[in-house]
């Protein structure tokens, strides 16, 4: 057993700290180390947490971790939030829900920024997942903004996907078009102590049990959750549990594994071209004007294969 | 590696009853090209140390009005060594008398802004004093 893996297990936090960082920053000196990280992996159970801004995503996740301590889990949560395209800063303010967990040795949490094109966020948070998963937690959370593609990929990397709704989120036509409650396994409509959370429950369920045609997806299950009280939020915790069995099915498993790897190769290969000699001055010219982008990805591309 | 964002801890321990100079301050970094973590009000030196630890912060970001420092700022710091993090940054914000200054510095922090200093002013500090493994 390497050094890396064997501080892993120790259970300290600091090491874990530490690679999460090196994770993040795509430090090239950890690439050799990476299939010893995905071996050492215990199965932890990946859950997805998604959902718009204020839906109470945070709140929800809290809640959770409190119900899965009670049963005795060590819980790890990645918590994703977005950086400023303009100056790469960000805010990370996931922890105002859940400071009361911070000092439980045995919940790690660790805010991430999603860093934008020079990320490759979901490569990343894949491989931050499995260095929390063979630290020992289980299950490991990923909560992430469902506002943009990539933190919609993100959540499909998970083998079970939250999406946190609110009473008040629109019409059935609202349901129904292509996005975030597509990638759905569970639906909780949190906020469940407002006004016509049962009604968009019921709309909701009844929208999505009559999906057809091509789509081969077990509807998503539906429940009505109050993070703040507590309310619905053991059936959620045991709707995820439930839900595992069902996501490490030979089918399911192998079409998510595919799509994982679909991502993370993606994201590697364009870290990758990235890293090309000639990047800065190609994204010059295609800027001027001197050269087509295709002409340019094609230049990018050799060395890459 | 040297260009990825610095990451900073902003925490408000003890009492305080509002957190707005804190949040014009997280927001300022942001802008900055910092990230940020955010963590609110009512913070223990315990907690903030233990959030520092997981974050892998090169800064922790104190800001106190309440006049508890003496006693919130110096067990923070001795927390912090604790956990092995010597070459974090520790900086606090806030009402703090000259006379106490001499005795944080000494106790470990590394440097105190009272009210009128600027954002980019703390920016620089950050970038000119964050220590970082190679």
């Amino acid at each position: 057993m390497s050094e890396l893996v064997a501080e892993l297990a120790s259970g300290e936090r600091r090491p874990l700290a530490r690679l999460l960082t090196r994770i993040e920053n795509g430090d090239a000196a950890l690439r050799p180390q990476l299939q010893e990280l995905f071996g050492a992996g215990r199965g932890a159970h990946v859950v997805g947490i998604t959902g718009p801004p204020g839906s109470g995503k945070s709140t929800l996740v809290n809640a959770l971790i409190g119900e899965w301590r009670r049963r005795g889990r060590r819980v790890g949560i990645l918590a994703v939030d977005p950086s400023s395209p303009y100056t790469r800063g960000a805010i990370l303010g996931d922890r105002i829900r859940m400071m009361e967990h911070a000092a439980d040795r045995d919940v790690f949490m660790r805010s991430m920024a999603s860093r934008g094109e020079l990320g490759g966020l979901a490569a990343t948070t894949w491989i931050a997942a499995a260095a929390l998963d063979a630290a020992g937690y289980d299950p490991v959370l990923i909560e992430t903004v469902g506002a943009g593609q990539s933190e919609v990929e993100i959540a499909r990397l998970a083998e079970t996907t939250v999406v946190v709704e609110v009473p008040e989120m629109g019409d059935e036509v609202q349901a129904i078009k292509a996005g975030l409650l597509e990638v759905a396994d569970i639906v909780a409509v949190n906020k469940g102590d407002r006004p016509g959370a049962d009604r968009a429950a019921r709309q909701l369920r009844a929208m999505m049990s009559t999906a057809g045609g091509r789509v081969e997806r077990t509807p998503p299950k539906i429940m009505v959750t109050t993070a703040t009280s507590g309310d619905g939020v053991a059936e959620l915790a045991d709707a995820v549990e439930a839900h595992r069995e069902q996501a490490r099915s030979p089918v399911a498993a192998r079409g998510r594994a595919a799509n994982q790897v679909r991502r993370a190769l993606a994201d590697l290969a364009a870290t990758r071209a990235r890293e090309h000699p000639a990047w800065d001055q190609t994204v010059q010219e295609v800027a001027d004007r001197e050269l087509d982008p295709f002409t340019a990805a094609e230049r990018l591309m050799e060395g890459v294969g | 590696m040297t260009d990825t964002p610095i990451r900073i801890l902003i925490a408000k321990p003890g009492l305080d009853g509002h957190d707005r100079g804190a949040k014009v301050l997280a927001r300022g970094l942001r802008d900055e090209g910092f990230e940020v973590i955010y963590t609110g009000l009512r913070q223990t030196p315990e907690m903030i140390a233990d959030a520092a630890e997981q974050e892998d912060v090169d800064v922790v970001g104190l800001s106190i009005l309440s006049g508890a420092h003496m006693a919130l700022l110096p067990r923070t710091v001795e927390l912090l060594r604790e956990r092995g993090m010597e070459d974090v940054l520790v900086a606090a914000g806030g009402i703090i008398p000259d006379a106490d200054v001499t005795k944080l510095k000494a106790a470990g922090v590394a440097e105190i802004f009272g009210p009128g200093t600027s954002i980019g002013q703390i920016a620089r500090y950050f970038r000119e004093h964050v220590r970082r493994e190679a």
